[in-house]
């Protein structure tokens, strides 16, 4: 059939599966609009406040979902409001598909109005980007954009349309969108590494976010109770092993566990797994693990040598990696190994409970007793970030969504909206700061708008307390520009906006709160005023090792 | 340090060379020459770049290049085995010069005296870039007016080839 660009482009929506969308119009997407107005019942589009809001929402529903979401802004400003989205997207490898109208071919490279060249903008941020010249050649590029986004190391693809090619006319062809099968090519001796795995006296696994992506935890938790290997986590992969379960031993890093990093650190065989040794992890690349022959498993050959040297590398699907290496995995005990962990976790880190004023602990403990572990945890960036993954009860994988490579403040807003959209039917919760809540609060009138109703959780320390913490461990308490003395009403805020808000200084009023908002069909902003002085604890300094633990 | 030489078959589309060079320069990695052509079938360019670092930089950058989604094959290029060539061309000033010596050394480096215009000489060389330098210092008596000379471009020898569909 005969269609234009602009109607082929929704009717490759479809074909993909795709019925969320997020965005803002503008005039070079005004034929994009027109056809999506037209088709309103099939695909529902979410506009937000910003563009930067759309990015994130889209990088929510993925991540929520594991589909490739989906966001489209106009060209110029439209455009570059993405970029902080997509860079997000693109360090947490979130399957993402971004479309950008541009000006009509015959304008581009005028300098013309809302005119910018976003394909070499978002050239080092993205998987892959394309520019579109001829409706002909549209639907194939989108196909292939949704193809790149999802396969293999997922990331974000940016697809660029000049004005005219959404209104030119052309035949357009259905495709059924074949289910891709997963690459099960493996790169490495798994012989040897099972062997090396079963002679192993003090096994350890670091995994990370590739096991959630690859849908491998349950292939993950057989390999942890079989050889009996304890497991610590990235910040990407909080989830992918239940809390509480046997040998799952939490959070590794710069704020992790003592004992996982002291597990790393002593093991002599050390499982890398879909995760990349980045400086929040392994900080000291010479030490990380020194004691330990290491195995890095990463789909990315890329990633293999590339922070460090490991012993043995296996390159493919980490759930078809280890489906393999399973069969060569004798059943094992470690008991010396295990007490020894056990030693270590008496020296773990507790933090101090109050009756009378909130504790960051308490708070997003509370908060997850009364949501669930059904609910899904979002986060902005800085302490409260680093409070949730080290306090939630993780449970479930892609159910704790936080920018971990980027480090996005402002990240969460968006990202909420869009996991609340694709899975409507458990709570979101959303923990931000007053520091990061500052840089995209403006998304509560989206929230508003559509009736979104995301339980916003606001760890109010009144101060930038991620930096404020470095500077005064590092800086001499020299807190520049950390302490803005802000005086914003965030119950009035939120009224303002058209949600709810509280105001809670003790753990009683936190409690009845969140209470109330579980019940809102609406947003709802609840702002825990902390002490400016509570702190992310333990922490490795960047650089350091597990002997350089600060614990107060 | 070593230089390093590797080849790319890239998708024959607007930008790809941009892609390939913003990702240098994103990670660092030095171009120390850079040659890009047609090849015989024309949906598929050739590359070669030529680069200097240790051993685990280049293979790091011959991942990450490989990664790419218009990077259709991507090999390093071993000197032993390889033909890996420049070309050079030379204009030399032949006023008050000896031309007959200039031709000699010319004819004894396999290079063309190309052209011979209003007292300037024009030296081609196809070689390797050692070559090259030895060929520019047995010029150096003589008085040289211009310079350039390209990227390389490589070559396995014998019966190696790459085919692309």
């Amino acid at each position: 059939m005969i269609l234009n660009g602009s109607e082929i482009l929704v009717n490759v929506l479809l074909e993909q599966g795709v019925d969320t969308v997020f965005g803002y119009p503008g005039g070079a997407v005004l034929n994009i609009y027109d056809a999506l107005y037209k088709n309103s019942d099939k695909i529902r589009h979410i506009m937000t406040a910003h563009e930067q809001g759309a990015s994130h929402a889209a990088d929510g529903y993925a991540r929520a979902t594991g589909k490739t979401g989906v966001v489209i802004a106009t060209s110029g400003p439209g455009a570059t409001n993405l970029v902080t989205g997509i860079a997000t997207a693109y360090m947490d490898s979130v399957p993402m598909v971004a479309i950008t109208g541009n000006v009509s071919t015959p304008l581009i490279g005028c300098d013309s109005f809302q005119e910018v060249y976003i394909a070499g903008i978002t050239m080092p941020i993205t998987k892959h980007n394309f520019v579109v010249r001829k409706v002909e050649d549209l639907a194939d590029t989108l196909r292939a954009a949704f193809k790149i986004a999802a396969s293999g190391r997922p990331g974000p693809v940016l697809v660029d349309i000049p004005k005219d090619v959404t209104a030119n006319k052309t035949t357009y062809t259905p495709v059924t969108c074949a289910e891709d099968k997963a690459d099960d090519t493996i790169d490495g001796d798994i012989i040897e590494i099972a062997e090396l795995i079963n002679r192993a006296e003090r096994p350890f696994i670091y995994f990370g976010g590739g096991v959630g992506i690859s849908c491998a935890s349950d292939e993950l938790r057989e390999l942890v109770e079989k050889a009996d290997i304890p497991a610590a986590y990235t910040l990407m992969a909080a989830g992918v092993l239940g809390y509480g379960e046997k040998n799952n031993l939490g959070l590794m890093g710069m704020h992790g566990c003592y004992s996982a990093n002291c597990a790393a650190n002593r093991a002599d065989v050390m499982i890398a797994i879909g995760t990349r040794f980045s400086d929040r992890v392994a900080l000291n690349t010479e030490k990380f693990g020194h004691n330990a022959k290491i195995v890095h498993i990463d789909i990315d050959p890329g990633e293999i040598g590339k922070n460090i040297i490991a012993d043995y590398s296996v390159v493919g699907d980490v759930k078809a990696v280890l489906t393999e290496l399973l069969k060569h995995i004798k059943p094992a005990k470690h008991d010396a190994w295990s007490e020894q962990i056990s030693k270590w976790k008496l020296d773990d880190y507790i933090p101090e409970d109050s009756d009378t004023e909130l504790k960051p602990h308490y708070v997003i403990g509370k908060a997850c007793e009364i949501a669930g572990e059904d609910a899904v945890y979002v986060t902005d960036v800085g302490q409260h970030q680093m409070w949730a993954a080290q306090y939630i009860k993780h449970v479930h994988p892609r159910n704790f969504l936080t920018s971990g490579g980027l480090g996005t403040m402002g990240y969460g807003y968006g990202a909420a909206l869009g996991a609340k959209t694709a899975r409507p039917d458990v709570p979101v919760i959303h923990f931000t700061s007053d520091g990061s809540l500052h840089m995209n609060m403006n998304e509560l009138c989206t929230a508003v708008s559509y009736k979104i109703p995301v339980i916003t959780v606001i760890l109010n320390n009144a101060v930038l307390g991620m930096v404020r913490q470095w500077q005064g461990v590092f800086y001499g308490q020299r807190y520049s520009s950390s302490e803005p003395e802000r005086v914003t009403d965030y119950v009035k805020v939120a009224q303002a906006f058209g949600g709810r808000g509280y105001h809670c200084e003790t753990p009683a009023e936190f409690e009845e709160a969140m209470k109330q908002a579980m019940k809102a069909d609406g947003p709802v902003w609840i702002e825990c005023v902390i002490d400016r002085e509570e702190k992310v604890l333990p922490m490795i300094p960047a650089g350091g090792t597990v002997h350089d633990t600060i614990f107060k | 340090m070593k230089k390093q030489c590797m080849v790319l078959l890239v998708e024959n589309n607007a930008g790809v060379l941009a892609r390939i060079s913003s990702l240098f320069m994103q990670r660092g990695f030095n171009i120390d020459s850079l040659t890009v052509s047609s090849t015989e079938n024309p949906k598929i360019s050739r590359i070669t770049i030529m680069t200097t670092g240790d051993q685990k930089n280049f293979s790091q950058i011959m991942k990450q290049t490989g990664k790419l989604v218009e990077t259709k094959m991507i090999f390093s290029v071993e000197p032993t085995f390889s033909l890996i060539q420049e070309l050079l061309l030379v204009k030399l000033s032949t006023d008050k010069a000896d031309v007959e010596a200039l031709k000699n050394i010319i004819k004894s480096f396999g290079a063309n005296a190309v052209d011979i215009t209003s007292g300037c000489l024009i030296a081609e060389l196809a070689a390797s870039s050692q070559k090259i330098d030895d060929f520019l210092e047995a010029i150096s008596g003589f008085k040289m007016l211009e310079m350039c000379r390209s990227g390389a471009i490589a070559m396995e020898r014998g019966d190696v080839f790459y085919e692309l569909n």
